[in-house]
Protein backbone atom coordinates (compact mmCIF):
# COMPACT_ATOMS: atom_id res chain seq x y z
CA UNK A 1 0.00 0.00 0.00
CA UNK A 2 1.34 3.72 -0.15
CA UNK A 3 1.49 3.74 2.91
CA UNK A 4 3.86 0.92 3.69
CA UNK A 5 5.88 2.30 0.58
CA UNK A 6 6.17 5.75 2.36
CA UNK A 7 6.92 3.97 5.71
CA UNK A 8 9.43 1.60 3.80
CA UNK A 9 10.88 4.82 2.31
CA UNK A 10 11.03 7.15 5.41
CA UNK A 11 12.95 3.48 7.18
CA UNK A 12 15.60 3.71 3.89
CA UNK A 13 15.82 7.76 4.79
CA UNK A 14 16.81 7.31 8.31
CA UNK A 15 19.07 4.17 8.03
CA UNK A 16 20.59 6.07 5.23
CA UNK A 17 21.36 8.92 7.39
CA UNK A 18 22.45 7.17 9.86
CA UNK A 19 24.83 5.86 7.62
CA UNK A 20 26.28 8.66 7.03
CA UNK A 21 27.58 9.48 10.32
CA UNK A 22 28.65 6.89 11.01
CA UNK A 23 32.05 6.64 11.52
CA UNK A 24 34.78 4.69 9.95
CA UNK A 25 38.07 4.14 10.80
CA UNK A 26 41.01 3.26 8.61
CA UNK A 27 44.29 2.71 11.49
CA UNK A 28 47.57 2.92 9.70
CA UNK A 29 49.27 -0.01 11.21
CA UNK A 30 53.09 -0.32 12.00
CA UNK A 31 54.45 -3.90 12.45
CA UNK A 32 57.53 -5.83 12.68
CA UNK A 33 56.43 -8.32 9.74
CA UNK A 34 54.98 -10.60 12.42
CA UNK A 35 52.93 -8.41 14.66
CA UNK A 36 51.45 -5.07 15.21
CA UNK A 37 53.68 -2.28 17.39
CA UNK A 38 52.05 -1.48 21.08
CA UNK A 39 51.67 1.70 19.23
CA UNK A 40 49.17 0.54 17.04
CA UNK A 41 47.31 -1.37 19.46
CA UNK A 42 46.78 1.60 21.11
CA UNK A 43 45.98 3.57 18.28
CA UNK A 44 42.86 0.45 17.76
CA UNK A 45 41.37 1.40 21.12
CA UNK A 46 41.73 5.08 20.42
CA UNK A 47 39.53 4.40 16.66
CA UNK A 48 37.22 2.48 19.07
CA UNK A 49 36.12 5.21 21.38
CA UNK A 50 35.52 6.66 18.04
CA UNK A 51 32.71 4.20 17.44
CA UNK A 52 32.19 2.40 13.70
CA UNK A 53 34.08 0.27 11.91
CA UNK A 54 37.51 -0.11 12.31
CA UNK A 55 39.58 -1.07 9.25
CA UNK A 56 43.76 -1.63 9.88
CA UNK A 57 45.60 -0.94 6.68
CA UNK A 58 48.75 -2.90 6.85
CA UNK A 59 51.53 -2.02 4.04
CA UNK A 60 54.92 -4.33 3.27
CA UNK A 61 56.03 -7.45 1.98
CA UNK A 62 55.29 -10.61 2.83
CA UNK A 63 52.46 -9.68 5.21
CA UNK A 64 49.92 -13.05 5.52
CA UNK A 65 51.69 -13.18 9.55
CA UNK A 66 50.34 -9.94 10.21
CA UNK A 67 47.55 -9.34 9.19
CA UNK A 68 46.52 -12.69 10.58
CA UNK A 69 47.59 -10.98 13.99
CA UNK A 70 45.50 -7.55 13.11
CA UNK A 71 42.34 -9.81 12.26
CA UNK A 72 42.42 -11.15 15.77
CA UNK A 73 42.87 -8.30 17.28
CA UNK A 74 39.43 -6.57 19.09
CA UNK A 75 37.67 -4.03 17.50
CA UNK A 76 39.44 -5.03 14.10
CA UNK A 77 36.51 -4.89 11.67
CA UNK A 78 38.52 -5.32 8.70
CA UNK A 79 42.28 -5.81 7.76
CA UNK A 80 43.84 -4.49 4.68
CA UNK A 81 46.71 -5.43 3.05
CA UNK A 82 48.80 -3.72 0.27
CA UNK A 83 51.51 -5.44 -0.73
CA UNK A 84 54.01 -3.89 -2.53
CA UNK A 85 58.24 -3.62 -2.55
CA UNK A 86 57.71 0.34 -2.84
CA UNK A 87 56.42 -0.15 0.84
CA UNK A 88 59.11 -1.99 2.66
CA UNK A 89 61.02 0.58 4.14
CA UNK A 90 58.07 2.71 4.96
CA UNK A 91 59.07 6.49 2.82
CA UNK A 92 56.45 8.76 3.24
CA UNK A 93 56.33 9.71 -0.40
CA UNK A 94 55.29 6.08 -1.24
CA UNK A 95 53.49 5.50 1.85
CA UNK A 96 51.39 8.26 1.45
CA UNK A 97 50.36 7.19 -2.17
CA UNK A 98 48.66 3.82 -0.67
CA UNK A 99 47.22 6.07 2.41
CA UNK A 100 45.42 8.96 0.47
CA UNK A 101 43.73 6.54 -1.58
CA UNK A 102 42.48 4.75 1.16
CA UNK A 103 41.27 7.78 3.61
CA UNK A 104 38.99 8.95 1.10
CA UNK A 105 36.74 6.16 1.97
CA UNK A 106 36.88 6.81 6.12
CA UNK A 107 36.02 9.45 8.07
CA UNK A 108 39.11 9.37 10.36
CA UNK A 109 42.34 8.06 10.06
CA UNK A 110 44.55 7.13 12.46
CA UNK A 111 48.52 6.11 13.34
CA UNK A 112 50.09 6.02 16.27
CA UNK A 113 52.27 9.37 17.31
CA UNK A 114 56.25 7.64 16.65
CA UNK A 115 58.35 9.13 13.99
CA UNK A 116 56.90 6.99 11.72
CA UNK A 117 53.82 8.16 12.42
CA UNK A 118 54.94 11.20 12.21
CA UNK A 119 56.21 11.46 8.80
CA UNK A 120 53.61 10.24 6.48
CA UNK A 121 50.25 10.88 8.42
CA UNK A 122 50.87 15.07 7.56
CA UNK A 123 52.15 14.40 4.04
CA UNK A 124 48.66 12.51 3.37
CA UNK A 125 46.44 14.61 5.20
CA UNK A 126 47.59 18.04 3.22
CA UNK A 127 47.17 16.24 -0.12
CA UNK A 128 43.60 15.35 0.89
CA UNK A 129 43.61 19.42 2.55
CA UNK A 130 42.79 18.09 5.92
CA UNK A 131 44.22 19.45 9.00
CA UNK A 132 45.50 16.75 11.12
CA UNK A 133 45.59 16.82 15.41
CA UNK A 134 48.93 14.90 16.42
CA UNK A 135 49.48 13.57 19.64
CA UNK A 136 45.90 12.75 20.88
CA UNK A 137 45.61 12.05 24.59
CA UNK A 138 41.11 11.53 24.72
CA UNK A 139 38.58 11.53 22.34
CA UNK A 140 35.67 13.83 23.37
CA UNK A 141 33.24 12.13 20.77
CA UNK A 142 33.90 11.36 17.48
CA UNK A 143 34.93 14.86 16.06
CA UNK A 144 36.59 16.47 19.51
CA UNK A 145 39.81 15.42 21.14
CA UNK A 146 42.11 16.08 23.78
CA UNK A 147 45.62 16.93 23.10
CA UNK A 148 48.81 18.39 24.77
CA UNK A 149 50.56 22.12 24.03
CA UNK A 150 53.68 23.51 25.39
CA UNK A 151 55.28 20.51 26.28
CA UNK A 152 52.22 19.19 27.81
CA UNK A 153 51.54 22.11 30.22
CA UNK A 154 48.50 23.36 28.49
CA UNK A 155 45.53 20.48 26.90
CA UNK A 156 43.73 21.50 24.12
CA UNK A 157 40.17 20.08 23.52
CA UNK A 158 40.08 20.78 19.83
CA UNK A 159 36.97 20.14 17.56
CA UNK A 160 37.97 18.97 13.77
CA UNK A 161 35.83 20.40 10.91
CA UNK A 162 37.11 18.31 7.93
CA UNK A 163 35.70 15.32 6.26
CA UNK A 164 38.83 13.27 6.95
CA UNK A 165 40.22 13.65 10.24
CA UNK A 166 43.59 12.57 10.67
CA UNK A 167 44.50 11.68 14.54
CA UNK A 168 48.42 10.59 15.70
CA UNK A 169 47.36 9.10 18.27
CA UNK A 170 49.84 8.98 21.83
CA UNK A 171 50.31 5.38 21.98
CA UNK A 172 50.47 5.52 26.12
CA UNK A 173 47.04 7.79 26.64
CA UNK A 174 45.26 4.59 25.52
CA UNK A 175 45.27 1.21 26.46
CA UNK A 176 46.39 -1.73 23.94
CA UNK A 177 43.82 -3.17 22.20
CA UNK A 178 43.48 -7.54 23.28
CA UNK A 179 42.67 -10.81 21.50
CA UNK A 180 39.25 -10.77 20.23
CA UNK A 181 38.97 -14.32 20.01
CA UNK A 182 38.12 -14.10 16.21
CA UNK A 183 39.34 -12.92 12.64
CA UNK A 184 38.11 -10.37 11.00
CA UNK A 185 38.21 -10.35 7.31
CA UNK A 186 41.50 -9.93 5.29
CA UNK A 187 41.36 -8.55 1.79
CA UNK A 188 43.75 -6.72 -0.70
CA UNK A 189 43.20 -3.09 -1.04
CA UNK A 190 42.25 -2.03 -3.83
CA UNK A 191 43.69 1.12 -5.18
CA UNK A 192 42.93 3.54 -8.09
CA UNK A 193 46.36 4.01 -9.15
CA UNK A 194 48.54 1.34 -8.45
CA UNK A 195 51.93 1.98 -6.58
CA UNK A 196 55.38 2.61 -8.14
CA UNK A 197 58.44 3.07 -6.68
CA UNK A 198 58.49 6.87 -5.91
CA UNK A 199 61.70 8.17 -7.59
CA UNK A 200 61.78 11.24 -5.21
CA UNK A 201 63.09 9.69 -2.70
CA UNK A 202 65.65 6.56 -2.43
CA UNK A 203 66.37 4.23 0.79
CA UNK A 204 70.00 3.69 1.35
CA UNK A 205 70.05 2.12 4.75
CA UNK A 206 69.43 2.16 8.48
CA UNK A 207 71.35 1.92 11.67
CA UNK A 208 69.53 0.37 14.87
CA UNK A 209 70.28 0.17 17.91
CA UNK A 210 70.11 -3.09 19.53
CA UNK A 211 68.78 -3.92 23.03
CA UNK A 212 67.49 -7.31 24.21
CA UNK A 213 65.03 -5.20 26.76
CA UNK A 214 61.75 -4.08 26.21
CA UNK A 215 60.88 -1.30 23.75
CA UNK A 216 61.05 2.22 25.34
CA UNK A 217 57.61 3.16 24.72
CA UNK A 218 56.03 0.20 25.93
CA UNK A 219 58.12 -1.16 28.39
CA UNK A 220 56.66 -1.08 32.03
CA UNK A 221 59.78 0.09 34.07
CA UNK A 222 61.94 2.61 32.86
CA UNK A 223 64.85 3.61 34.22
CA UNK A 224 66.53 7.17 32.81
CA UNK A 225 69.70 8.79 33.22
CA UNK A 226 70.48 12.33 33.01
CA UNK A 227 74.36 14.66 33.01
CA UNK A 228 74.63 13.43 36.44
CA UNK A 229 75.52 9.93 34.83
CA UNK A 230 78.70 11.72 33.91
CA UNK A 231 79.82 9.44 31.03
CA UNK A 232 78.55 6.79 28.95
CA UNK A 233 80.35 3.75 30.36
CA UNK A 234 78.52 4.59 33.71
CA UNK A 235 75.35 4.01 31.75
CA UNK A 236 76.25 0.33 32.96
CA UNK A 237 74.83 1.09 36.00
CA UNK A 238 71.52 1.60 34.76
CA UNK A 239 71.56 -1.50 32.62
CA UNK A 240 71.42 -3.69 35.91
CA UNK A 241 68.96 -2.17 37.58
CA UNK A 242 66.81 -1.99 34.43
CA UNK A 243 67.65 -6.18 34.00
CA UNK A 244 66.38 -7.01 37.33
CA UNK A 245 63.39 -5.21 36.68
CA UNK A 246 62.93 -6.22 33.40
CA UNK A 247 62.89 -2.20 32.32
CA UNK A 248 64.28 -0.18 29.60
CA UNK A 249 66.81 2.54 29.93
CA UNK A 250 65.84 5.83 28.73
CA UNK A 251 67.63 9.76 28.72
CA UNK A 252 67.14 13.23 29.33
CA UNK A 253 68.37 15.42 26.26
CA UNK A 254 71.61 16.38 29.07
CA UNK A 255 72.59 12.88 28.36
CA UNK A 256 72.38 12.12 24.82
CA UNK A 257 73.48 15.71 24.02
CA UNK A 258 77.10 14.78 26.03
CA UNK A 259 77.15 11.31 23.91
CA UNK A 260 76.33 9.28 27.40
CA UNK A 261 73.27 7.65 25.67
CA UNK A 262 72.43 7.11 22.11
CA UNK A 263 69.27 9.51 20.55
CA UNK A 264 66.48 7.08 20.86
CA UNK A 265 67.13 7.06 24.20
CA UNK A 266 65.62 9.81 24.59
CA UNK A 267 62.28 10.71 26.84
CA UNK A 268 61.02 14.13 26.50
CA UNK A 269 58.91 16.71 24.27
CA UNK A 270 61.33 16.44 21.58
CA UNK A 271 62.34 12.51 22.25
CA UNK A 272 60.01 9.57 23.43
CA UNK A 273 56.68 9.75 25.55
CA UNK A 274 56.47 7.24 27.94
CA UNK A 275 54.38 6.27 30.65
CA UNK A 276 55.40 3.27 32.18
CA UNK A 277 53.99 2.04 35.50
CA UNK A 278 57.54 2.89 37.15
CA UNK A 279 59.82 5.52 36.15
CA UNK A 280 63.20 6.01 37.52
CA UNK A 281 64.43 9.46 37.33
CA UNK A 282 68.32 9.13 37.86
CA UNK A 283 70.95 12.28 37.71
CA UNK A 284 68.21 14.12 35.89
CA UNK A 285 67.27 17.80 36.97
CA UNK A 286 63.71 17.49 35.53
CA UNK A 287 63.72 20.32 32.97
CA UNK A 288 60.18 21.11 31.71
CA UNK A 289 61.21 19.17 28.20
CA UNK A 290 61.78 16.17 30.07
CA UNK A 291 58.80 16.15 32.52
CA UNK A 292 56.86 16.42 29.54
CA UNK A 293 57.81 12.76 28.63
CA UNK A 294 57.05 11.04 31.76
CA UNK A 295 55.11 12.99 33.78
CA UNK A 296 51.99 11.13 32.92
CA UNK A 297 53.85 7.60 34.78
CA UNK A 298 52.39 5.84 37.30
CA UNK A 299 54.77 5.77 39.64
CA UNK A 300 58.03 8.23 39.71
CA UNK A 301 60.95 7.70 41.36
CA UNK A 302 64.17 10.55 41.32
CA UNK A 303 67.61 9.86 42.81
CA UNK A 304 69.74 13.18 42.68
CA UNK A 305 71.78 14.80 44.85
CA UNK A 306 70.39 17.98 44.29
CA UNK A 307 67.41 18.22 46.95
CA UNK A 308 66.35 21.66 44.87
CA UNK A 309 66.57 19.67 41.62
CA UNK A 310 62.92 19.90 39.81
CA UNK A 311 62.24 16.36 39.28
CA UNK A 312 61.41 16.04 43.50
CA UNK A 313 58.34 18.35 42.45
CA UNK A 314 56.72 14.90 40.45
CA UNK A 315 58.45 12.59 42.07
CA UNK A 316 55.98 9.97 44.31
CA UNK A 317 59.29 8.71 46.38
CA UNK A 318 62.37 10.55 46.54
CA UNK A 319 65.91 9.76 47.11
CA UNK A 320 68.48 12.28 48.02
CA UNK A 321 71.88 10.81 46.98
CA UNK A 322 75.28 9.65 45.13
CA UNK A 323 73.62 7.81 42.67
CA UNK A 324 77.24 6.42 42.24
CA UNK A 325 76.02 4.97 45.72
CA UNK A 326 72.36 4.53 45.85
CA UNK A 327 72.03 2.63 42.49
CA UNK A 328 74.65 0.02 42.75
CA UNK A 329 72.90 -0.89 46.12
CA UNK A 330 68.88 -0.89 44.57
CA UNK A 331 70.44 -3.46 42.31
CA UNK A 332 71.94 -5.58 44.70
CA UNK A 333 69.29 -5.65 46.83
CA UNK A 334 66.48 -6.41 44.35
CA UNK B 1 83.06 23.55 -11.25
CA UNK B 2 81.58 25.79 -13.65
CA UNK B 3 78.37 24.04 -13.31
CA UNK B 4 78.38 24.73 -9.52
CA UNK B 5 78.90 28.71 -10.56
CA UNK B 6 76.08 28.80 -12.68
CA UNK B 7 73.33 26.74 -10.62
CA UNK B 8 71.66 29.49 -8.51
CA UNK B 9 70.16 27.67 -5.14
CA UNK B 10 67.68 29.69 -2.94
CA UNK B 11 66.65 28.31 0.56
CA UNK B 12 63.20 29.49 2.05
CA UNK B 13 63.70 28.91 5.66
CA UNK B 14 60.51 29.17 8.06
CA UNK B 15 60.65 30.34 11.31
CA UNK B 16 58.10 31.05 14.13
CA UNK B 17 58.30 33.41 17.14
CA UNK B 18 57.00 31.29 20.00
CA UNK B 19 56.86 31.79 24.08
CA UNK B 20 60.58 30.69 25.14
CA UNK B 21 61.75 27.47 25.70
CA UNK B 22 62.43 28.27 29.69
CA UNK B 23 59.16 30.74 30.33
CA UNK B 24 56.50 29.53 32.68
CA UNK B 25 53.52 28.86 30.36
CA UNK B 26 49.79 30.08 32.00
CA UNK B 27 46.87 28.79 31.17
CA UNK B 28 43.94 31.68 31.15
CA UNK B 29 41.63 31.75 33.65
CA UNK B 30 38.90 31.75 30.75
CA UNK B 31 40.56 29.02 28.88
CA UNK B 32 40.70 30.61 25.54
CA UNK B 33 44.69 29.77 25.27
CA UNK B 34 47.41 30.41 26.94
CA UNK B 35 48.26 34.03 28.57
CA UNK B 36 50.93 35.99 25.53
CA UNK B 37 50.90 39.03 27.47
CA UNK B 38 54.33 40.07 29.45
CA UNK B 39 55.91 36.40 28.32
CA UNK B 40 59.09 36.17 26.93
CA UNK B 41 59.11 35.13 23.32
CA UNK B 42 62.03 33.86 20.99
CA UNK B 43 62.59 32.03 17.92
CA UNK B 44 61.23 28.31 17.91
CA UNK B 45 64.65 26.31 18.98
CA UNK B 46 64.18 24.23 15.92
CA UNK B 47 63.79 27.16 13.37
CA UNK B 48 67.41 28.09 14.86
CA UNK B 49 68.41 25.10 13.60
CA UNK B 50 66.95 25.43 10.27
CA UNK B 51 68.74 28.49 9.82
CA UNK B 52 71.97 27.44 10.80
CA UNK B 53 71.91 24.72 8.07
CA UNK B 54 71.39 26.92 5.26
CA UNK B 55 74.00 29.40 6.47
CA UNK B 56 76.56 26.06 6.77
CA UNK B 57 75.30 25.44 2.96
CA UNK B 58 75.96 29.31 1.91
CA UNK B 59 79.26 29.49 3.82
CA UNK B 60 80.28 26.21 1.43
CA UNK B 61 79.05 28.03 -1.62
CA UNK B 62 76.69 25.70 -2.19
CA UNK B 63 73.33 28.35 -1.37
CA UNK B 64 73.46 31.10 -3.41
CA UNK B 65 70.30 32.81 -1.30
CA UNK B 66 68.27 32.48 1.94
CA UNK B 67 64.61 34.01 2.28
CA UNK B 68 63.21 33.70 6.07
CA UNK B 69 59.65 33.89 6.42
CA UNK B 70 57.52 34.19 9.06
CA UNK B 71 53.83 34.11 9.83
CA UNK B 72 52.66 35.92 13.24
CA UNK B 73 52.51 39.46 15.02
CA UNK B 74 54.16 42.25 14.28
CA UNK B 75 57.00 40.90 16.49
CA UNK B 76 57.55 38.08 14.02
CA UNK B 77 59.41 40.55 12.46
CA UNK B 78 62.09 40.26 15.31
CA UNK B 79 62.72 37.02 14.46
CA UNK B 80 63.19 37.48 11.19
CA UNK B 81 66.10 40.24 12.10
CA UNK B 82 67.50 37.26 14.00
CA UNK B 83 67.39 35.21 11.38
CA UNK B 84 68.78 38.14 9.13
CA UNK B 85 71.77 38.69 11.57
CA UNK B 86 72.53 34.78 11.47
CA UNK B 87 72.86 34.92 7.49
CA UNK B 88 69.92 35.25 6.42
CA UNK B 89 69.50 37.76 2.83
CA UNK B 90 66.12 38.89 3.00
CA UNK B 91 62.57 38.06 4.95
CA UNK B 92 59.25 37.87 3.97
CA UNK B 93 56.28 38.34 6.86
CA UNK B 94 53.24 37.36 6.68
CA UNK B 95 51.41 39.58 8.94
CA UNK B 96 48.58 38.30 11.21
CA UNK B 97 46.51 38.87 13.96
CA UNK B 98 45.80 35.16 14.49
CA UNK B 99 47.44 33.02 17.51
CA UNK B 100 50.31 31.43 16.20
CA UNK B 101 49.89 28.63 18.87
CA UNK B 102 46.32 27.54 18.29
CA UNK B 103 44.40 29.34 15.24
CA UNK B 104 47.13 29.64 12.41
CA UNK B 105 47.19 25.57 11.65
CA UNK B 106 50.31 23.85 9.87
CA UNK B 107 48.64 23.06 6.81
CA UNK B 108 47.56 26.88 6.26
CA UNK B 109 51.66 27.55 7.04
CA UNK B 110 52.25 24.45 4.51
CA UNK B 111 50.29 26.39 1.99
CA UNK B 112 51.78 29.93 2.52
CA UNK B 113 55.00 28.26 2.22
CA UNK B 114 54.15 26.24 -1.27
CA UNK B 115 53.08 29.66 -2.69
CA UNK B 116 56.41 31.02 -1.63
CA UNK B 117 58.31 28.75 -2.88
CA UNK B 118 56.97 28.95 -6.14
CA UNK B 119 56.77 32.50 -6.27
CA UNK B 120 60.74 32.39 -5.49
CA UNK B 121 61.37 29.73 -7.01
CA UNK B 122 62.70 27.96 -4.31
CA UNK B 123 65.17 24.52 -4.48
CA UNK B 124 64.98 23.56 -0.89
CA UNK B 125 62.66 24.64 2.13
CA UNK B 126 63.94 24.26 5.49
CA UNK B 127 61.90 24.24 8.58
CA UNK B 128 61.93 22.98 12.35
CA UNK B 129 60.49 19.49 12.85
CA UNK B 130 58.14 21.30 15.18
CA UNK B 131 57.22 24.47 16.99
CA UNK B 132 57.44 23.98 20.33
CA UNK B 133 53.96 25.61 21.60
CA UNK B 134 52.03 24.17 19.47
CA UNK B 135 53.96 20.87 19.65
CA UNK B 136 52.28 19.37 15.88
CA UNK B 137 54.90 18.45 13.94
CA UNK B 138 53.15 18.80 10.70
CA UNK B 139 54.09 22.03 8.95
CA UNK B 140 57.35 20.24 6.68
CA UNK B 141 55.62 17.18 5.91
CA UNK B 142 52.49 19.36 4.53
CA UNK B 143 54.46 21.35 2.49
CA UNK B 144 56.02 18.38 0.80
CA UNK B 145 52.54 16.76 -0.03
CA UNK B 146 51.52 20.19 -1.62
CA UNK B 147 54.38 20.61 -3.74
CA UNK B 148 55.08 16.80 -4.31
CA UNK B 149 58.30 17.27 -3.27
CA UNK B 150 60.64 14.08 -1.21
CA UNK B 151 60.96 14.99 2.57
CA UNK B 152 63.52 14.22 5.26
CA UNK B 153 62.02 14.38 8.21
CA UNK B 154 63.87 14.57 11.90
CA UNK B 155 66.98 15.60 9.96
CA UNK B 156 70.26 15.09 11.58
CA UNK B 157 72.73 15.12 7.92
CA UNK B 158 72.21 16.56 5.13
CA UNK B 159 75.11 16.67 1.71
CA UNK B 160 73.95 17.79 -1.68
CA UNK B 161 75.60 16.51 -4.22
CA UNK B 162 78.22 18.45 -6.84
CA UNK B 163 75.50 18.85 -9.16
CA UNK B 164 73.12 20.17 -6.64
CA UNK B 165 70.44 17.02 -8.07
CA UNK B 166 69.90 14.98 -5.39
CA UNK B 167 70.96 14.92 -1.15
CA UNK B 168 71.97 12.09 0.70
CA UNK B 169 70.29 12.75 3.97
CA UNK B 170 69.83 11.24 7.95
CA UNK B 171 66.96 11.05 9.68
CA UNK B 172 66.36 10.27 13.13
CA UNK B 173 64.03 7.06 13.19
CA UNK B 174 61.97 5.53 16.28
CA UNK B 175 65.04 2.49 16.59
CA UNK B 176 67.96 4.72 15.07
CA UNK B 177 68.82 6.42 12.21
CA UNK B 178 67.75 5.78 8.60
CA UNK B 179 70.06 7.39 5.22
CA UNK B 180 68.43 8.29 2.58
CA UNK B 181 69.02 9.89 -1.34
CA UNK B 182 66.62 12.33 -2.16
CA UNK B 183 65.54 14.18 -5.53
CA UNK B 184 66.02 18.07 -5.44
CA UNK B 185 63.80 20.29 -4.34
CA UNK B 186 63.15 19.27 -1.18
CA UNK B 187 61.44 19.75 1.97
CA UNK B 188 63.70 19.42 5.23
CA UNK B 189 62.54 19.40 9.32
CA UNK B 190 65.54 19.82 11.25
CA UNK B 191 65.96 17.91 14.38
CA UNK B 192 68.04 18.69 17.35
CA UNK B 193 71.00 16.66 16.03
CA UNK B 194 71.43 18.12 13.11
CA UNK B 195 73.72 20.99 14.33
CA UNK B 196 74.66 23.66 16.19
CA UNK B 197 73.12 26.79 15.86
CA UNK B 198 75.60 30.15 16.30
CA UNK B 199 75.14 33.40 17.96
CA UNK B 200 74.58 36.62 16.06
CA UNK B 201 77.28 38.30 16.76
CA UNK B 202 76.66 42.15 17.23
CA UNK B 203 77.94 43.46 13.71
CA UNK B 204 76.08 40.89 11.98
CA UNK B 205 72.90 42.37 13.88
CA UNK B 206 73.64 46.07 12.60
CA UNK B 207 74.71 44.94 9.18
CA UNK B 208 70.94 42.88 9.82
CA UNK B 209 68.99 46.48 10.47
CA UNK B 210 69.93 46.94 6.56
CA UNK B 211 68.38 43.59 4.98
CA UNK B 212 64.95 44.11 3.56
CA UNK B 213 62.10 42.37 5.32
CA UNK B 214 58.79 42.14 2.85
CA UNK B 215 55.39 42.75 4.46
CA UNK B 216 52.57 40.57 3.19
CA UNK B 217 49.12 39.85 3.96
CA UNK B 218 47.56 36.58 4.60
CA UNK B 219 44.70 37.74 1.94
CA UNK B 220 47.61 38.31 -0.87
CA UNK B 221 48.70 34.57 -0.46
CA UNK B 222 46.29 33.48 -2.83
CA UNK B 223 44.56 29.99 -2.37
CA UNK B 224 45.12 29.96 1.43
CA UNK B 225 42.26 30.12 3.61
CA UNK B 226 43.79 31.30 7.39
CA UNK B 227 40.63 29.86 8.95
CA UNK B 228 41.29 27.10 11.08
CA UNK B 229 39.90 23.58 10.44
CA UNK B 230 40.48 22.68 14.20
CA UNK B 231 38.25 24.42 16.19
CA UNK B 232 39.26 25.35 19.80
CA UNK B 233 37.11 24.25 22.34
CA UNK B 234 39.10 24.54 25.88
CA UNK B 235 42.66 25.01 26.42
CA UNK B 236 43.08 23.84 30.18
CA UNK B 237 45.94 23.26 32.71
CA UNK B 238 46.97 19.42 32.40
CA UNK B 239 46.41 17.32 36.15
CA UNK B 240 48.53 18.26 38.47
CA UNK B 241 50.27 14.96 40.01
CA UNK B 242 49.96 14.60 44.02
CA UNK B 243 52.90 15.54 46.23
CA UNK B 244 55.25 12.81 47.00
CA UNK B 245 57.61 12.15 50.16
CA UNK B 246 61.38 12.12 50.45
CA UNK B 247 63.19 8.64 51.59
CA UNK B 248 66.28 8.34 53.59
CA UNK B 249 67.58 5.03 52.24
CA UNK B 250 67.72 2.53 49.22
CA UNK B 251 65.90 0.59 52.08
CA UNK B 252 62.94 2.49 52.54
CA UNK B 253 63.09 3.07 48.46
CA UNK B 254 62.46 -0.10 47.82
CA UNK B 255 59.87 -1.12 50.69
CA UNK B 256 57.83 1.64 49.46
CA UNK B 257 58.04 0.09 46.01
CA UNK B 258 57.14 -3.12 47.00
CA UNK B 259 54.41 -2.46 49.54
CA UNK B 260 53.08 0.67 48.84
CA UNK B 261 53.15 1.70 45.66
CA UNK B 262 53.31 -2.37 44.42
CA UNK B 263 55.22 -1.55 41.11
CA UNK B 264 58.04 -4.35 41.98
Amino acid sequence: SALSAMLRAKTLLRRNSVLQRYASSLVVAEHDGAVLSAGTLSTITAASKIGGDISVLVLGKGLDAVAKNAAGVAGVTKVLVAENDALVNSLAEDVTAVVTQVAKKHTHILAASTNNGKNFMPRAAAILDSSPLSDILAVVDENTFKRPMYAGNAIATMKMTNAHKFLLVRPTAFEKAGSSGSAAPIEAVTLETPVTKSPLSTFLGASVTKSERPDLTAARVVISGGRGMKSAENFALLDSLADKLGGAVGASRAAVDAGYAPNEYQVGQTGKVVAPDLYIAVGISGAIQHLSGMKDSKTIVAINKDKEAPIFAVADFGLVEDLFKAVPEMTSKL
Amino acid sequence: QTLRKVLKMRVIVGVKRVIDYAAKVRVLPDKSGVDLNNVKMSMNPFCEIAIEEAVRLKEKKIVTEIIAVSIGAKGSQESLRTALALGADRAIHIETTARTDQDVQPLAVAKSLKFLAEKEKADLVFVGKQSIDADSAQTGQMLAGLLNWPQVTFASKLEISADKKTAKVSRESDTGSEELQLTLPAVLTADLRLNEPRFASLPNIMKAKKKPIETLTPESITGVDFTPANKVISIEDPPVRQGGIFVDTVDALIDNLKNKAKVI
